[in-house]
């Protein structure tokens, strides 16, 4: 399978299986229309007829030839066989837990997943207790995996900073005893931010993620105290203390972008500018009925906007500047291997939630869904068939997913978005879709333009 | 060649060979959280 491609006047085409990735002219583009799988010797006589008026017949012949040289080398036209691996998921370890230390917010924003942080559930704060034993079952569950995770999720997980230090206290005791490594990451809304917070954060945090939308006044629209009051003051200074002492760990600004914010781009600018080099900003999932909900209809401006965005980041790093966009990140020679591309994020697998009361879903999206409660780390429970069920929910087991050029870079998507908007974790999201093949495209382009230097 | 410069042949083939070890980050754990892109993921193994 291929897929060809324009960005920024630049003519692409992919070779979905290797991953190859070759720029073209334009005359290599108008005849791969002509060309099926596999490659036949000569170049087929419809082409020939077809383009005649607009090339000559020996480029033709010779781009074919060279169209040829690839599929031998199997950059090009390659084979899927891949499918045997699809199944090696099944009896993973779990190696990654988002725990909500808080159900519970001290903010009020529009599009909250998290029914404005209590999940549908009440508002709760996760006990210690609670916390040790979702750290045993981590360490129970991930076997002889020593790489573990751990996110400190909400609601708002400051507004139970007491225990995150307790539990962080205590999984690095059993990391010891077990010989594990522990990366930890906490997501944060900022309001509770203050100088003992963000020493803690920098000193225990392998990742930080801090919660913005971008410009103050789209920021605020949406992002809201309790009271309904904006909110972007109340955050971004503490945000840019906690950056410029984070040395060189992990870091992320993160917002969501509306139908409000369409030209997103100048969001991720306006972070720029403020001194945040490490930015995502991604599209809000939420159903269609919502005033802010993007639908398909917002698809051509979507796709305008990261390819503006692709152009502004385009002029700062080629003036010997950094900015790190989060889905334009691509790395084309040492990304995950293939096994680990055709399964996706692992959710209910590899990675599963817990809430403050014990009970384990398959990711914080699934949080509060009865029916995807697998257990209860105080009961010791944890269903081993619904862990079976999403452990083979993979490119290959979903319809969308196995004729899609980007299986390989989205890995399946987000089983649930699937899930809340087409009832299915095996049922694409197709705007989710969408979206992701434009922004794989130019982080092609992107990262491309910049090895074309050293191409062959 | 003269019409296709190849930016990249990493290929996936190799990958899979040596794949599958599962040290690499769980991909909804960095930054995302409701987007899932896997493609922008680092190789964790160790050698």
């Amino acid at each position: 399978m291929i897929h060809k491609f324009i960005q920024n006047g630049m003519y692409f085409v992919l070779d979905v299986n290797s991953g190859g990735v070759h720029v073209i002219d334009e005359l290599t583009y108008d005849l791969l229309d002509y060309c099926t799988e596999p490659l036949a010797a000569e170049c087929p006589q419809e082409a020939l007829d077809k383009l005649s008026g607009k090339y000559s017949e020996n480029d033709l012949r010779e781009v074919y030839a060279e169209l040829r040289s690839l599929a031998d080398d199997k950059i090009l036209f390659s084979e899927d066989d891949y499918e045997k691996y699809a199944n090696t998921s099944v009896a993973s370890p779990v190696k990654a837990l988002c725990l909500l230390i808080s159900q519970d917010c001290n903010m009020r924003c529009e599009y909250c997943f998290a029914s404005k942080g209590d999940y549908g559930k009440g508002r709760m704060l996760m006990s210690f207790e609670t916390g040790k034993k979702a750290i045993d079952f981590l360490i129970e569950k991930s076997a002889n995996r020593k790489a573990l995770e751990i996110d400190f999720f909400g609601g708002e997980p400051l507004m139970n900073f007491k225990v995150v230090k307790q539990v962080v206290e205590y999984a690095r005791e059993q990391e010891k005893l077990h010989n594990k490594n522990i990366k930890f990451t906490l997501t944060t809304n900022g309001v509770l931010l203050n100088d003992e917070i963000i020493d803690f954060l920098n000193k225990e945090m392998y990742n930080v993620v801090l919660s913005v939308d971008g410009r103050r006044e789209v920021n605020d629209r949406v992002r809201k105290t309790v009271n309904g009051k904006g909110t972007y003051d109340i955050f971004i200074d503490k945000y840019k203390k906690l950056v410029s002492k984070r040395g060189d760990k992990d870091w992320y600004v993160r917002g969501t972008f509306t139908k409000y914010n369409l030209d997103f781009a100048e969001d991720v600018m306006s972070l720029y500018n403020e001194g945040f080099e490490q930015i995502s900003v991604e599209p809000v999932m939420s159903p269609e009925t919502e005033p802010y909900a993007l639908t398909a209809a917002d698809l051509p401006k979507i796709f305008e906007e990261y390819d503006r965005l692709a152009k502004m980041i385009r002029e700062i790093t080629n003036k010997g500047k950094f900015i790190n966009f989060f889905h334009f990140m691509m790395d084309l020679d040492q990304g995950p291997c293939v096994i680990k591309r055709l399964k996706g994020c692992g959710c209910g697998n590899e990675y599963v939630a817990i809430s403050p009361d014990g009970d384990i879903y398959p990711c914080h999206q699934f949080v509060g869904i009865d029916d995807y409660k697998m257990g209860n780390v105080h009961e010791g429970s944890f269903d081993t068939a619904m862990k079976n069920d999403f452990a083979s929910a993979h490119v290959y087991s979903k319809p969308a997913c196995r004729d899609c050029w980007a299986k390989f870079y989205c890995s399946g998507g987000c089983n649930a978005n699937n899930y809340l908007y087409k009832g299915d974790i095996r049922t694409s999201h197709e705007l989710s879709c969408e979206i992701e093949r434009h922004r794989v495209e130019c982080a092609i382009a992107l990262k491309a333009e910049k090895l074309l230097d050293t191409a062959e | 060649m003269k019409h296709i410069k190849t930016i990249n042949k990493a290929n996936l083939k190799q990958s899979a060979e040596k794949g599958g070890c599962g040290n690499c980050q769980a991909s909804c754990q960095s930054a995302c959280k409701t987007s899932c892109t896997v493609a922008n993921q680092k190789c964790a193994k160790e050698d």
